[in-house]
């Protein structure tokens, strides 16, 4: 990002206080994706939203994968419930309110997580992966049988909604609106759970990772740091849940299915654990390679596959991910 | 009570003895998965993602052998031993190098090889299922079904392949190797056993049992890349509900949450039935979390 020669820059940054640098390369970055809608051709301005949609899932594992230190294999639950909360939302209300949605993908997000919190938060590891494994596919058995109200194996459609302030302002959402729009919420979730991670809370998940037994030893009460670090991450799943929904005007019983979460997971590990941007940076990073794979060998070429390789090789040779080394600069 | 006694009169006693038999044949069959997983973890300390992947390679590579060669137990063995190198072969590339680092990256690699494996399948198979027959064609009467003699073989070859590894453990001179690397590893290479070998052959050995059991089940299922996910979904819940890294309790947990799901069924669809497993999992955790057979450290 340094403009000029090395040498002319190195006195500002060292002037120039952490702070400043961080805030100077987030409005950089806000920028860059704020003027991306105009530019870019309609195709990829979808795409690029879309990065941002699965970077805001990713980002909201990284809470309990990279600060918390607990790795969920479940988030495909709380994505999908905050999509079929928005989806209840768009049907049953007319004319489908935006604002309505976002309520009612949080509500039914934040259920799901406290369903999950309550019982896996007593384990710990592995079994703390494999239970919200299972509780996300318990999620994905009652949606995908209980076709009266879910849509079954064929989901739900609906309309996008309009973008409105009440009283004040009502218009419908183009791609590059939506794509602000998205912006402004991903942007939004990121300052405030970076927030939330510096903060004393966020001090203490930290220090579960760490080490949990000393933690308790502390005096704070682990389990309930616990489980508000789950629901806290179930909600912004969720909302990441309910904008794929809005975004995409549909909601489908695959996405609460397994895979969801393993693609979480696979976003965290490449973009760098334990930083909140590296998740989207890893989103991005996959979602890129995979459109230039089929782009190159056609649609039927199983991607996942090299996909795969790469992620085993840099779970083997880069543990920290694509951020890794901007971790503790980051968390500053 | 006369809606007790309606109920117990509703209760199709025939429909529960089928179901027992069909839960008990499930439950080996899963009880050999679960005991490959089980044997993983508790020697490597390795949650092995890829055994779902393991089951199903093992099932496809058995429909291979069975069209190439025609003999269904040629399949059996030729499976086991391929899936048994191949197993080999992930374990020295990818487990091996994360020796000794958290128990979580390894979680996370055998979950990367397990997409690798399930895409690979579907590229290489094509979404299509595959059926084969199964090899024993007779069948004895049960109540107003014909049941097939091939489900209570697989049920005793299972048994079989469990016990025969039991013996192997115990008495062999390798599997007193394998039980000497999991109670202490730095004396055990001290005593001259070679132990990363020792690792490389309980995965290639845990596949094995997966892919055989791949194999048996083949003919009661059509093959395809997905099984594998609800397999190891099973197995996992198996392994917690039975104690992780305890042979019997998995044995004892398959059996028992074969049996359920089986029950189960006989009233709602048998995909909701998985649920059952679930809420049973689910109370296992809450109340003893160490696993049903294993008593709770106070």
């Amino acid at each position: 990002m340094t403009t000029g020669p090395l040498s002319k820059s190195m006195p500002l940054t060292t002037k120039l206080s952490h702070t400043a640098v961080f805030w100077i390369g987030f409005c950089v970055v806000m920028a860059v994706l704020i003027v991306a809608p105009l530019v870019l051709p309609e195709y990829w301005r979808r795409f690029l939203t879309e990065i941002l949609i699965w970077g805001l899932l990713a980002m909201s594992s990284d809470i309990l994968i990279g600060y918390t230190g607990m790795v969920s294999f479940g988030h495909s639950a709380f994505f999908g419930l905050g999509m079929y909360g928005a989806a209840a939302a768009l049907l049953i209300v007319s004319p489908p309110n935006l604002w309505l949605a976002i309520l009612f993908g949080l509500g039914g997000a934040a259920g799901a997580a406290l369903f999950v919190a309550y019982f896996s938060t007593r384990l710990r590891d592995i079994y703390f992966a494999i239970t919200t494994l299972i509780f996300s596919q318990i999620f994905y058995v009652i949606i995908f049988t209980w076709t009266e109200v879910t849509g079954g194996e064929n989901g739900l459609i609906f309309s996008r909604p309009h973008f409105t302030i009440p009283f004040l302002y009502d218009t419908r959402f183009s791609t590059a609106t939506l794509h602000w729009f998205v912006l402004a919420v991903v942007a939004g979730s990121y300052v405030l759970l970076r927030r939330i991670m510096q903060s004393p809370f966020g001090m203490v998940l930290q220090s579960i990772r760490e080490n949990e037994a000393r933690t308790r030893a502390i005096g704070y009460p682990v389990e309930r740091y616990k489980i508000v670090a789950v629901m806290l991450s179930g909600l912004f799943a969720g909302l990441a849940g309910v904008l794929y929904a809005v975004q995409n005007q549909f909601a489908a019983a695959e996405f609460v299915f397994f895979t969801t979460s393993g693609d979480t997971v696979i976003f965290n590990v490449m973009g760098g654990i334990g930083t909140l941007v590296g998740p989207i940076v890893g989103a991005g990073f996959f979602q890129l390679i995979r459109e230039l794979l089929s782009r190159i060998f056609g649609d039927q070429f199983p991607y996942l596959i090299p996909l795969g390789v790469i992620f085993i090789v840099m779970i083997i040779f880069l543990p920290q991910g694509l951020l890794g080394f901007a971790r503790r600069w980051l968390n500053r | 009570m006369d809606a007790v006694a309606h109920f117990f009169q509703s209760i199709p006693v025939d429909l529960l003895i089928i179901q027992t038999v069909n839960g008990v044949v499930t439950g080996m069959i899963l009880a050999l998965v679960a005991s490959g997983l089980t044997l993983i973890f508790g020697i490597m300390d390795v949650v092995n993602f890829a055994h779902g992947e393991l089951f199903m390679l093992g099932a496809y590579v058995g429909v291979l052998v069975l069209t190439a060669t025609g003999s269904f137990w040629i399949a059996l063995v030729l499976s086991a031993l391929i899936v048994a190198l191949l197993g080999a072969a992930i374990q020295v590339a990818t487990l091996r190098p994360l020796l000794g680092r958290d128990s979580l990256n390894t979680i996370l690699a055998t979950f990367g090889i397990s997409l690798i494996l399930q895409n690979y399948a579907l590229w290489q198979f094509g979404p299509v299922a595959r059926k084969i027959g199964e090899p024993i064609t007779s069948h004895f009467n049960l109540f107003y079904l014909t049941y097939p003699w091939y489900r209570i073989l697989i049920a005793l070859l299972s048994a079989a392949i469990i016990g025969g590894f039991w013996l192997f453990l115990k008495y062999g001179k390798y599997g007193v190797w394998i039980r000497a690397t999991t109670q202490d590893r730095v004396m055990a290479q001290a005593m001259g056993i070679p132990v990363p070998m020792v690792y490389t052959a309980v995965f290639a050995i845990g596949a094995a049992m997966a892919a055989a059991s791949g194999v048996l089940f083949a003919p009661l299922v059509s093959v395809n890349h997905t099984m594998g996910l609800d397999w190891v979904l099973k197995a996992f819940i198996v392994v917690v509900i039975g104690g992780m890294g305890n042979l019997g309790g998995s044995i004892g947990a398959a059996i028992f949450i074969s049996l359920l799901e089986a029950y189960a069924a006989i009233w709602v669809d048998p995909s909701q039935a998985v649920i059952v497993s679930f809420v049973v999992l689910i109370l296992t955790l809450l109340f003893r979390p160490t696993g049903l057979f294993v008593p709770t450290p106070k």
